[in-house]
């Protein structure tokens, strides 16, 4: 158990900088997941924290080491890989024994954390069978199993559950989570799926191109992105975006484009002021569209025209066209309108984002 | 329409597929019929009335006899033996090291470095014998077994480190660096994850590079000159044939003989061979 800290870390091959300028402060005992579009960084952030690959520039400490030539073996991390590096050779107790050998534990000592291992994972029956005779789920339990049995002071998670069926995955992710709760160890988890990311992590570092976009908690990433790129990624479906004017009519500030014209709420009003007249980008969460009732003030809602209806079950997606934009809006199972039917929907006035069109920071 | 497909069938599979098994079995056939014939029977005329080349009627083992006894086989088979086990473990050796260095490590020129060790391999021993002549002579190794131990390695190393380095390839690197994330060093990963995955790999170059040796001739011809420090290929060549007379029963006997170790070898390892040559670690 121990506490992680990435200081200006850096990553640098022949022409491609990987990882720039990464500061973070994984706490003790936290579940971190590392998130974003394949090429972000993420991997070879994990990579550089235990140690395959070379650090360019920067610090990296586990506890209070500094580890940044230390070799592998010696900075007491396990890791789970996304293919889960089984040793084909070896019977699955050998697998989970193999790093216990290495650390020339006792024989009984490695008996007893391979067999507590293998029941916490409900792969007891499964410890003389080769690797290959095991379906993706099991490889998967056998490859967590080799990592837990170390005891090591942080988990490494290179997007281990990719390889396994939609299904499967759901379940898996639910027990490394149940996992981690009762183990209580260090764990960073590398994912480009953003649910994976918002379920599991404690909190959730967003990635692109290199840089750390924003780290938060999963709601908080969710309520208040820093910017577009964060905004876009996290939600799904994700968050619906235009480019808008703004006005200010003797104190009322508006977002306007062609076909959509919103009142910004007064909390947001003071700092969209300074930009009237200039073009933002304007974003909206599709929960935050509803069908419009008599309950909602006109200056949150527009009209817009039906194209497409997808009815999920629990909830029905509905694709509008107002004016040039397109929306998507997530409504109850219980509206009916059909495609090509005018419709009038509202927006939830306090849930509005609006991002600078050049730094695309939030406003 | 089954008629036609039949027809296919014969003409595109089992008419090549006799062509080629015949083609490539009748050497063979021949060496041993020849070995087994009587010299009564070899040397009459093929105009003779009773002349049947393709079999005989009274087979004899005299040729047999006469190699083991009169001739230096015996020592020739295990002049061979010996030259082409070391000189491939020695290569097995150089090959594992290099074949994972050029397959895992990131180093300067090392793209260059694999390539020049392939272009070694395309000169033709014909050009390299007679500047590894004069070093055979310099170092005065001249009709010892070791002056083929150490050259042979100069065709067997670039090509037992190309054949491994292959197949390390097909290896995922994951599996060492999970070993190293275990607790094993660089050098401990490579001895016990990735040595006993790539075995077909190792088994089929051993067999490649015992069989190249155990054949090889030009070098053998050249640095060895007593009848009895000979290899069979030489051997068998130059001390069966005196003069302008061929002792086709003993040669061929001796072809025989001589070919019998390599065909068990190949046949014991038959299944690691292929997947040696195809690669691919599952699971």
């Amino acid at each position: 158990m121990a506490q992680v800290l990435m200081k200006d870390l850096n990553k640098k091959y022949d022409e491609v900088h990987a990882v720039k300028d990464v500061n973070l402060h994984i706490r003790d005992k936290e579940f971190i997941v590392l998130v974003g579009p394949s090429g972000c960084g993420k991997t070879t952030t994990l990579r550089m924290l235990a140690g395959l690959e070379e650090i360019t520039a920067g610090e990296i400490h586990i506890g209070e080491r500094l580890v940044n030539d230390l070799p592998p073996k010696d900075r007491d991390i396990a890791m789970v890989f996304q293919n889960y590096a089984l040793y084909p050779h070896m019977t699955v107790y050998d697998n989970m024994a193999f790093g216990l050998k290495m650390r020339k534990f006792p024989k009984a000592e490695i008996e007893k954390r391979v067999r507590d291992a293998a029941q916490l994972l409900g792969i007891l029956e499964l410890l003389k069978r080769k690797p290959r005779q095991l379906s993706g789920g099991q490889r998967q339990r056998v490859a967590v199993g080799r990592a837990i049995v170390r005891h090591p002071q942080v988990f490494l998670f290179d997007e281990p559950l990719s390889n396994l069926d939609a299904k499967l995955r759901v379940q898996m992710r639910v027990e490394l989570k149940k996992l981690h709760d009762r183990l209580e160890t260090t764990a960073v988890y590398v994912t480009h799926d953003q649910v994976e990311a918002m379920t599991l992590g404690d909190r959730v570092v967003v990635m692109k191109d290199g840089w750390i976009q924003q780290v938060g908690e999963p709601l908080e990433l969710y309520a208040h992105p820093a910017n577009k790129f964060v905004a876009g990624f996290i939600g799904s479906p994700s968050m619906n975006f235009a480019d808008v004017t703004i006005n200010d009519v003797g104190g009322t500030v508006t977002a306007e484009t062609q076909g959509l014209r919103l009142q910004v709420s007064p909390a947001k009003a003071a700092a969209l002021r300074p930009y009237k007249g200039q073009t933002v980008s304007f974003g909206v969460r599709p929960e935050d569209v509803h069908i419009a009732t008599g309950a909602d003030p006109a200056h949150y809602t527009f009209d817009a025209t039906v194209e497409v209806v997808e009815p999920l079950g629990s909830e029905i997606l509905l694709d509008v066209k107002a004016g040039a934009v397109t929306i998507v809006a997530r409504v109850d199972p219980t509206v009916r309108v059909k495609v090509h039917e005018p419709v009038r929907l509202a927006v939830n006035g306090d849930r509005l984002h609006f991002f600078d069109i050049k730094t695309e920071h939030t406003v | 329409m089954v008629i036609e497909r039949r027809w296919k069938k014969w003409v595109y599979f089992y008419i090549p597929l006799t062509v080629f098994v015949v083609g490539t079995l009748f050497p063979f056939y021949w060496m041993f019929i020849t070995a087994i014939r009587p010299d009564a029977e070899l040397y009459r005329s093929w105009r003779a009335v009773n002349n049947a080349p393709f079999w005989t009627l009274s087979p004899t083992l005299d040729h047999v006899r006469d190699l083991l006894a009169k001739t230096n086989f015996p020592s020739w088979i295990w002049n061979t033996f010996f030259i082409a086990m070391v000189s491939t473990l020695i290569s097995l050796f150089c090959g594992l090291l290099g074949g994972y260095a050029l397959a895992r490590l990131k180093f300067p020129m090392a793209g260059m470095l694999g390539t020049s060790i392939f272009v070694t391999y395309l000169v033709p021993p014909t050009l390299l014998f007679i500047p590894l002549a004069d070093i055979i002579r310099s170092f005065r190794l001249g009709d010892t077994p070791w002056a083929l131990i150490l050259t042979y390695p100069t065709f067997l190393i670039p090509f037992c480190t190309w054949l491994l380095m292959g197949y390390f390839k097909t290896i995922p690197k994951e599996l060492e660096e999970c070993a190293r994330i275990d607790g094993a060093t660089r050098f401990g990963a490579m001895i016990r994850i990735i040595f006993p995955i790539a075995v077909p790999g190792i088994l089929s170059a051993g067999i490649f590079a015992f069989t190249l040796s155990w054949n090889e001739f030009i070098y053998a011809l050249v640095f060895l000159s007593s009848p009895e420090k000979k290899t069979v290929p030489v051997g068998v060549v130059s001390e069966l044939i005196r003069g302008d007379i061929y002792f086709w029963g003993q040669l061929m006997a001796g072809a025989l003989l001589g070919s019998i170790p390599v065909a068990l070898v190949y046949s014991f390892f038959v299944e690691y061979y292929v997947t040696g040559l195809t690669g691919s670690v599952k699971g």
